[in-house]
């Protein structure tokens, strides 16, 4: 295992460092006493399993394409930014604007998630990104959405607040948000239907959750108790009346 | 189907003397305005949009395209567009959508203004023989070369410049996608920039892999809906641009209908096909100045710091908006006047938001200037460049480059008739259609888009020559050697220009 | 309103010398040089400059000031007196030229700016560009036109013998001489407007117009410079003032900013000085100064000849024991120096840069 202490780093030192590490071919890499360094994993390639103690900064894992990183407490806005592919695996809670754009790869989240999670992801079939949240999820979950998964589980059962945010999957054209539990068709926006779930979604999720569990020793059959509601757009062009020619 | 009561703009008429029902015209027209019925072609020609495809391909010139003489009651102040619009808008509920930029009477600066030329007192020069400089670098400079004495004592550089763009002239592309126009003409575009030494723009569909070959040429563009941005294609070009806002629609997002998303384009973008590709508003990852930095240097740190170029709309405020973005890191400020040309945008947005590239430019390059950060980043002018006269005078105002887009598009048989929007483009230019875009050869249309671009060079030094400069730096920011003609004084404060006669 | 100016256009002659070994030579010799070459002037303004001519007082900025009105004079010393100690004050001598009916109130100033007045990071020779930057766009009417130590500009309207008559360059001995002889197009009547154009201890005089001067200008005013003058030469002086004093270029790298090579010659250099090369291009490309010119700049410890790209402007220089002569034509020169050890005239852009031996 490599080891960097980022303490009082600045990111520019810290990213290049990281790099080295990769480039120099290690495998296991900690970061110890990382606070707010942004752009942490930036474009990085690779294979490399990053582990990261401390709240890492904005834009981490942006444009990332291959590792994986985990961190061991809560992360801030911005993360996975127009990410291609690696995973992110977030201990704690997240904040806003979490997969914008992002591409492929997968972002896991142990717990809450703010404002705009999961907007504007796209997929092809080959290359879809996912997006699991353990916790609750503020507005526009999902906006713009034109490819991936998004999963919300509201797994803790003491939680108060509703479980995702107003104008769910406003402008959705394209992949699938599975919400675990009930959905108010009120919050949704107009774009959006409201499905029950099948057997092929039951596919996708025990692939996706199966995962997911693993990450934070979960139990599949637990989290698979509760029944799945599947929203997904209702017209492939919901602007198509919107002008005049 | 109730008939519009807005008349048609235009009359297709064929001289049935001379039509030999070669049905070219049938083949040609992409707007569907001719059919054959059975002895003789028909003609619908509320469909027409007088792109005048027909009258070239027609081999016996028998094709004639009019204005329609049958207009509304010609009214001072209820102009046709006023009139048509709210027939259109009766018809449908929808927002008039248009294509190009605005098209409107408000005044054009650039034609207030005159050029310098020497007599006498400072002589002109010869630029056909003797040298005549056009090369530009976009890109950050330092406001002070450190310099270090070598050991044969002279003067050497101390340290790295920041990374700079060569051009062989202050010219680019405007950023177009592959979506709005079709492969065929972006990859006109690049040919043209590879041979002609400037650089092509992706615009925000993703780079297809048959660019790659003219890596060297490319800026790539990252805008709101983030389509085809992965490591790879950040890494592709020579610089990448964000994209905050475009001059025919600022603070309104993109909207590429469904038509235009074939299979190809759907692919390169990551979206499913015939879906509306939407580019919101704003950059859900900027909402403040301080997100922006955040940004480029997100892509920096990707990029191995390779310069970021940032484009917005001009705005009224357009002057503290730079000096913000400049602040923030850009490289580069791509400012997008009034005029600036669209594929798609609600002729509503793009008739009565921002202001002309004119003001915009004088003010961002007086305030970068009065805050001692000129040098911090170059300014590209876009938005209405017609020929080289107005590059040469966005130069003075203080461009280092201008961008053209609707210039290059006329090039490859654009008539600017404004219908981008309906993927329809006889010319194969902006359509997606594959047998409208395989008119485009795209070898053949780089000859002319090549030829333009000489043409523009000649001209450019033909100027400096009557200027009396070799150097393009020398007319960069030389408002001195502008005069204005029929503007107020308000207006000549703002570009910084003496009127004529002073 | 910062655009409103009627921009200054002359055409002229030039000539200057130097002696390396810091000889102190009389003014005499300027004054034939130049006189030699009237007909590049109109009698419409000549000057001169002089270094080594102030030994006595040779660590104390000597401000050459001309007032418009006497009654300006207390304003601009209340000024001083607030911000300098004033070692020595009096009128620049002068004699009565019958051709010079009119002249400004010309008084000279040794002065030392007072410690307590210069604060942070400035330097003592910002605090007095500073100064002359105020007293010249804000005192109107006032007008510093020297302000070296050691060295001094004398000008004004006139022609060359009737401008040294009057300021009795004769009587002065240095050992860095230039001058100039003008032909200006505009209405003339100012005494301000004639060369040398000085700022601390660079002089100018120069010969051509600069098509870039917009540009320079508003370079310059980036950087805090104040243009009144409307004149190119002001722009020279202000550029080499930032170029070397303040952003610390040596003169060959300055001299390759104001006439700067071309692309075409720079990309055939190897990598390193390329390098070099292009980077002083990119980052001073609104500094070249692109049109038609030769210059002659003096400073405290040398002569600098130097003339545009593309030679546009003429310039001669001559070698003979341990004198350097520069001029708008050989003539001027053979007037003085009637057989040089060598003549030549430099190529366009090429430097001749002359340093004094070092005090011994």
């Amino acid at each position: 295992m490599f080891e960097i202490n980022a303490t009082g780093a600045y990111y520019r030192d810290l990213n290049s460092q990281v790099r080295e590490a990769v480039e120099k071919g290690e495998k296991e890499i900690t970061l110890k006493g990382v606070n707010g360094q942004y752009y942490i994993g930036d474009g990085l390639r690779g294979n490399a399993q990053i582990t990261i103690e401390g709240v890492p900064g904005n834009d981490l894992a942006a444009f990332m394409d291959g590792p994986t990183i985990r961190v061991k407490s809560n992360a801030q806005d911005n993360l996975c930014n127009t990410m291609n592919g690696g995973k992110v695996i977030i201990e704690g809670n997240a904040g806003d604007v979490l997969g914008y754009g992002m591409r492929g790869g997968k972002l896991h989240v142990r717990g809450d998630v703010g404002y705009r999670v999961g907007i504007h992801m796209k997929g092809l079939k080959k290359q879809a990104p996912t997006i699991v949240v353990g916790g609750t999820a503020g507005d526009f979950f999902g906006e713009y959405m034109a490819g991936g998964v998004l999963i919300l589980l509201g797994l803790d059962e003491k939680e108060t607040r509703p479980i995702v945010g107003d104008y769910l999957g406003t402008g959705m054209h394209g992949g699938a948000i599975y919400v675990r539990g009930e959905v108010d068709k009120n919050l949704c926006g107009a774009e959006v239907g409201v499905l029950e779930t099948d057997e092929d979604d039951a596919k996708v999720l025990k692939e996706a959750l199966a995962d997911y569990c693993k990450d934070f020793g979960l139990k599949l059959e637990d989290i698979m108790k509760k029944p799945f509601k599947k929203l997904v757009p209702v017209s492939s062009r919901p602007y198509g009346n919107l002008y005049a020619y | 189907m109730f008939k519009s009561l807005a008349p048609p703009e235009y009359i297709a008429d064929i001289d049935r003397e001379k039509c030999i029902r070669c049905k070219r015209c049938i083949q040609n027209c992409g707007w569907s305005v001719y059919s054959w019925g059975g002895d003789k072609v028909l003609i619908n020609t509320s469909k027409c949009v007088k792109c005048l495809r027909c009258y070239h391909y027609c081999p016996e010139e028998a094709i004639t395209i009019v204005d329609n003489p049958t207009r509304f009651k010609s009214n001072a102040y209820w102009s046709f567009n006023n009139i048509r619009n709210l027939k259109r808008q009766a018809e449908t509920g929808g927002m008039p959508l248009t294509g190009m930029g605005s098209d409107q009477k408000y005044p054009i600066l650039f034609d207030s203004l005159l050029i310098d030329a020497c007599q006498v007192t400072n002589p002109s020069i010869d630029p056909l023989r003797e040298p005549m400089e056009l090369r530009t670098y976009l890109g950050k400079k330092p406001s002070a070369l450190s310099i270090e004495k070598g050991k044969d004592g002279k003067a050497r550089l101390n340290g790295k410049m920041p990374p700079q763009i060569a051009l062989k002239l202050p010219l680019v592309f405007g950023p177009m996608s592959y979506g709005s126009i079709s492969l065929n003409a972006q990859k006109v575009l690049a040919r043209t920039a590879k041979e002609c030494g400037i650089l092509m723009n992706t615009g925000e569909g993703g780079l297809h892999e048959d660019l790659l070959p003219y890596r060297s040429n490319i800026v790539v563009q990252v805008a709101s809906g983030r389509f085809g941005v992965n490591p790879d294609y950040l890494n592709a070009g020579v610089a990448v641009e964000i994209k905050i806002g475009q001059g025919a629609k600022p603070g309104i997002g993109g909207h590429l209908p469904g038509e235009k998303i074939p299979l190809d384009v759907a692919r390169t973008r990551m979206i499913p096909v015939g879906t509306d590709a939407i580019s919101p508003a704003p950059q859900h990852d900027i909402y403040s100045i301080e997100d922006l930095r955040q940004l480029i240097y997100a892509i920096k740190e990707a990029t191995n710091y390779k310069p970021v170029s940032v484009k917005i709309a001009a705005v009224h405020n357009v002057a503290a908006i730079a000096s913000g973005v400049v602040r923030a890191g850009a490289d580069i400020v791509y400012i997008d006047g009034f005029r600036g040309g669209t594929g798609a945008a609600p002729s509503i947005i793009r008739d009565h938001l921002g202001i002309p590239i004119e003001h915009a430019l004088a003010a961002v390059d007086d305030r970068l200037r009065q805050e001692g950060i000129r040098n911090e980043a170059s300014i590209i002018a876009a938005g209405g460049i017609r020929s080289s006269a107005d590059a040469a005078k966005a130069i003075a105002l203080g461009a280092d480059a201008v961008a053209i887009a609707t210039a290059a598009l006329i090039t490859m048989g654009c008539t600017t008739c404004g219908k981008c929007y309906t993927g329809n483009c006889s010319w194969g230019i902006t359509t997606q259609r594959p047998e409208l875009t395989a008119r485009l050869d795209p070898e053949v249309y780089a000859e002319r888009l090549i030829n333009l671009v000489h043409a523009w060079e000649h001209e450019l030094k033909e100027i400096l020559g009557a200027l009396g400069i070799n150097a393009i730096e020398s007319l960069r920011g030389n408002r001195e050697r502008l005069r204005g003609v029929g503007l107020d004084a308000q207006t000549l404060d703002i570009l910084g220009v003496k009127p004529a006669g002073r | 309103m910062n655009h409103n100016y009627q921009k200054d256009i002359s055409g002229c002659g030039l000539t200057g010398l130097i002696s390396k070994k810091r000889r102190r030579l009389s003014g005499d010799q300027i004054v034939k040089s130049l006189c030699l070459m009237n007909d590049r002037g109109n009698g419409l303004g000549a000057g001169y400059a002089a270094y080594g001519i102030y030994p006595e007082f040779k660590d104390f900025y000597a401000f050459h000031i001309m007032f418009d009105e006497p009654s300006i004079r207390w304003s601009v010393e209340e000024y001083l007196k607030a911000n300098y100690h004033i070692e020595k004050v009096e009128e620049i001598p002068t004699f009565p030229v019958k051709a010079i009916q009119i002249s400004p109130l010309l008084v000279r100033y040794f002065v030392r700016p007072l410690k307590e007045r210069i604060v942070g990071e400035m330097q003592e020779e910002d605090f007095v560009v500073n100064s002359v930057m105020k007293v010249n766009s804000e005192i109107d009417g006032a007008y510093i036109f020297s302000s070296g130590k050691n060295m001094g500009a004398f000008k004004g309207v006139g022609n060359p013998a009737d401008i040294a008559e009057f300021f009795r360059i004769e009587e002065y001995e240095g050992y860095i001489w230039t001058a100039h002889t003008r032909f200006p197009t505009n209405t003339p009547g100012w005494w301000g407007g004639a060369h040398p154009f000085t700022l601390l201890d660079w002089s100018i005089v120069h010969n051509g117009e600069i098509s870039s001067y917009g540009i320079n200008k508003r370079y310059l005013e980036m950087y805090g410079y104040k243009l009144t003058l409307l004149t190119d030469t002001e722009v020279a002086a202000y550029m080499l003032d930032l170029l070397i004093r303040r952003q610390g270029l040596d003169i060959p790298s300055a001299c390759l900013v104001l006439a700067a090579p071309f692309w075409k010659n720079i990309d055939a250099k190897p990598p390193e000085e390329r390098e070099f090369l292009t980077a002083l291009r990119q980052t001073y490309g609104s500094a070249l100064l692109n049109g038609p010119f030769s210059i002659l700049f003096g400073h405290s410890n040398g002569l600098v000849g130097i003339n545009d790209r593309i030679k546009l402007r003429p310039l001669v220089v001559a070698v003979k024991d341990d004198i350097t002569y520069m001029a708008s034509e050989e003539s001027a020169i053979r007037a003085i120096c009637p057989a040089p050890e060598k003549v030549w005239a430099p190529r366009a852009g090429e430097p001749t840069i002359v340093e004094l031996d070092k005090e011994v």
